[in-house]
């Protein structure tokens, strides 16, 4: 229902409207769901509103689960 | 911040112990296990990766939901988007592209013939239907656009921003919809006996964990948000499975990057500040209680059905012979419906499900045609 991507904040103005950078196109996105949004966050960006910021701890950690998944079904 | 690598999450290396875990935990549980993926983008992600047939292999028996908006939409909208671009002059029907191919008993939106000075505009985004009001002030503009919480919050948003700027001739017609209601529904009917749930991880990241927490508490099922990568997707599986194993349900998360536990706080107010809860009628599954949204009364005047008296409950059934109703109620899979790839397909579809591009009908089609995989 809900297809949306992560592209990365290239701009952003005082009144919450950018762009962002999704696999080098430039895309114009509305802010102003994400007010403490910054340049160089990544995003999620659906119908051109960003609706959700990407955590990196929380990526980390789940590409740790999958090593560690990978590592108990070897033993 | 360093990127987020996505392709770690579609990797064999990752995926393959997951899918073994997987399988594992299935043969310790009654077979099949049914596990309703509630949104259409994890239909169309599970067959695109070709996971739903390997989930089957291993006794899973994943079942789509009723989350495409699309779908759901009856079409008494469609057809008084149709009445609303034909007879209104000097109008601009601004609309999601997958919303003007759905047929009705008037013809989809993209073929009707617009009165003077009026036309069809495909946009992306609700916001560039306001750019185009904003352009043109002698035209009325009408947003129409069906969507579930992920959606609504950047309609409440434009609404808003037309508010803001006094933009008079911007108007919405929204199908707008709540994806807790339809679950609660379908436990209550019992119709589809599921064993637990893959909850939307798009939707999820507006309404966060705990709108769904009443499917653990009331009806005893496990149940995992995940993300649309292949990983994410199996990862919220195995929770699934683990829970049912360990017969201690909960709403995990397997989408933490993205959802936090509470949601988006500003999306959700923003969608309160604008809309209210209303009954709604769906698609296939009748009437449901506080499943819709409207307008509250200080924003009616970019309401869309009151501005141009529309009738949006004029029809609620499918065209001739399409079983888009009973395949969103999961009683019926794709290949079971007469017109199946036959007198229905992608170019001439009779149904919203074949249209939409996370419709069960397409994903079937494009994906799992030969498989013969028993449902989507």
């Amino acid at each position: 229902m809900c297809l949306a991507v992560p592209a990365r904040i290239k701009t952003i103005d005082a009144s919450s409207r950018g762009t962002v950078d999704h696999m080098g196109v430039e895309v114009a996105v509305d802010f102003s769901l994400l007010p403490d949004s910054k340049k160089g966050d990544w995003v999620i960006v659906h119908a051109g509103f960003a609706i959700s910021c990407l955590d990196p701890d929380e990526a980390r950690e789940t590409l740790k689960l999958f090593r560690d998944i990978a590592r108990a079904g070897g033993q | 911040m360093k990127t987020p690598d996505i392709k770690a999450f579609r990797d064999r290396a990752s995926i393959e112990p997951v899918l073994k875990e997987i399988a594992r935990r299935a043969s310790r549980l009654p077979s099949p296990f049914r596990i309703m993926e509630v949104c259409g983008t994890h239909t169309m992600a599970l067959h695109k990766y070709g996971l739903a047939r390997q989930l089957a292999e291993s006794g899973l028996d994943m079942i789509s939901g009723p989350g495409c908006p699309v779908c759901i939409t009856p079409d008494g909208y469609h057809e008084a988007a149709v009445k609303l671009l034909s007879e209104t002059e000097n109008l601009v029907l601004a609309s999601f592209g997958d919303m003007t191919r759905v047929p009705t008993r008037v013809g989809p939106i993209r073929n009707a013939v617009p009165a003077r000075g009026s036309r069809l505009r495909i946009v992306y985004s609700p916001a560039e239907a306001l750019e185009e009001a904003r352009g043109h002030p002698e035209k009325e503009v009408v947003f129409y656009g069906a969507g579930f919480e992920t959606t609504i919050p950047g309609i409440a948003r434009t609404v808003e921003a037309a508010g803001e700027t006094k933009t008079a001739n911007f108007s919405v017609l929204g199908a707008l919809w709540l994806i807790p209601p339809p679950l609660r529904a379908l436990l209550e009917s019992g119709a589809t006996a599921v064993q637990g749930f893959l909850y939307p991880g798009h939707v999820s990241a507006i309404i966060g964990a705990g709108a769904y927490a009443f499917i653990p508490e009331t009806y005893g099922l496990p149940g995992a948000i995940a993300g649309f990568e292949p990983g994410d997707m199996l990862l919220g599986i195995l929770s699934v499975l683990d829970q049912a194993v360990s017969g201690r349900p909960e709403v995990a998360n397997a989408y933490a990057r993205v959802v936090r536990p509470e949601g988006n706080p500003q999306a959700l107010e923003i969608m309160d500040r604008i809309f209210e809860p209303c009954d709604a009628l769906w698609r296939g599954l009748g009437e449901i209680p506080g499943s819709g949204l409207r307008f509250r009364k200080a924003w009616i005047a970019h309401d869309a059905e009151r501005k141009f008296r529309l009738d949006v409950r004029s029809s609620a059934d499918d065209v001739a012979g399409c079983r888009c109703g009973d395949v969103l109620r999961g009683l019926l899979s794709p290949p079971q419906c007469p017109l199946f790839g036959k007198a229905c397909s992608p170019d001439s579809p009779k149904g919203p499900c074949m249209v939409s591009y996370e419709g069960a009908c397409l994903v079937h089609f494009k994906f799992a045609r030969r498989k013969g995989t028993p449902h989507v």
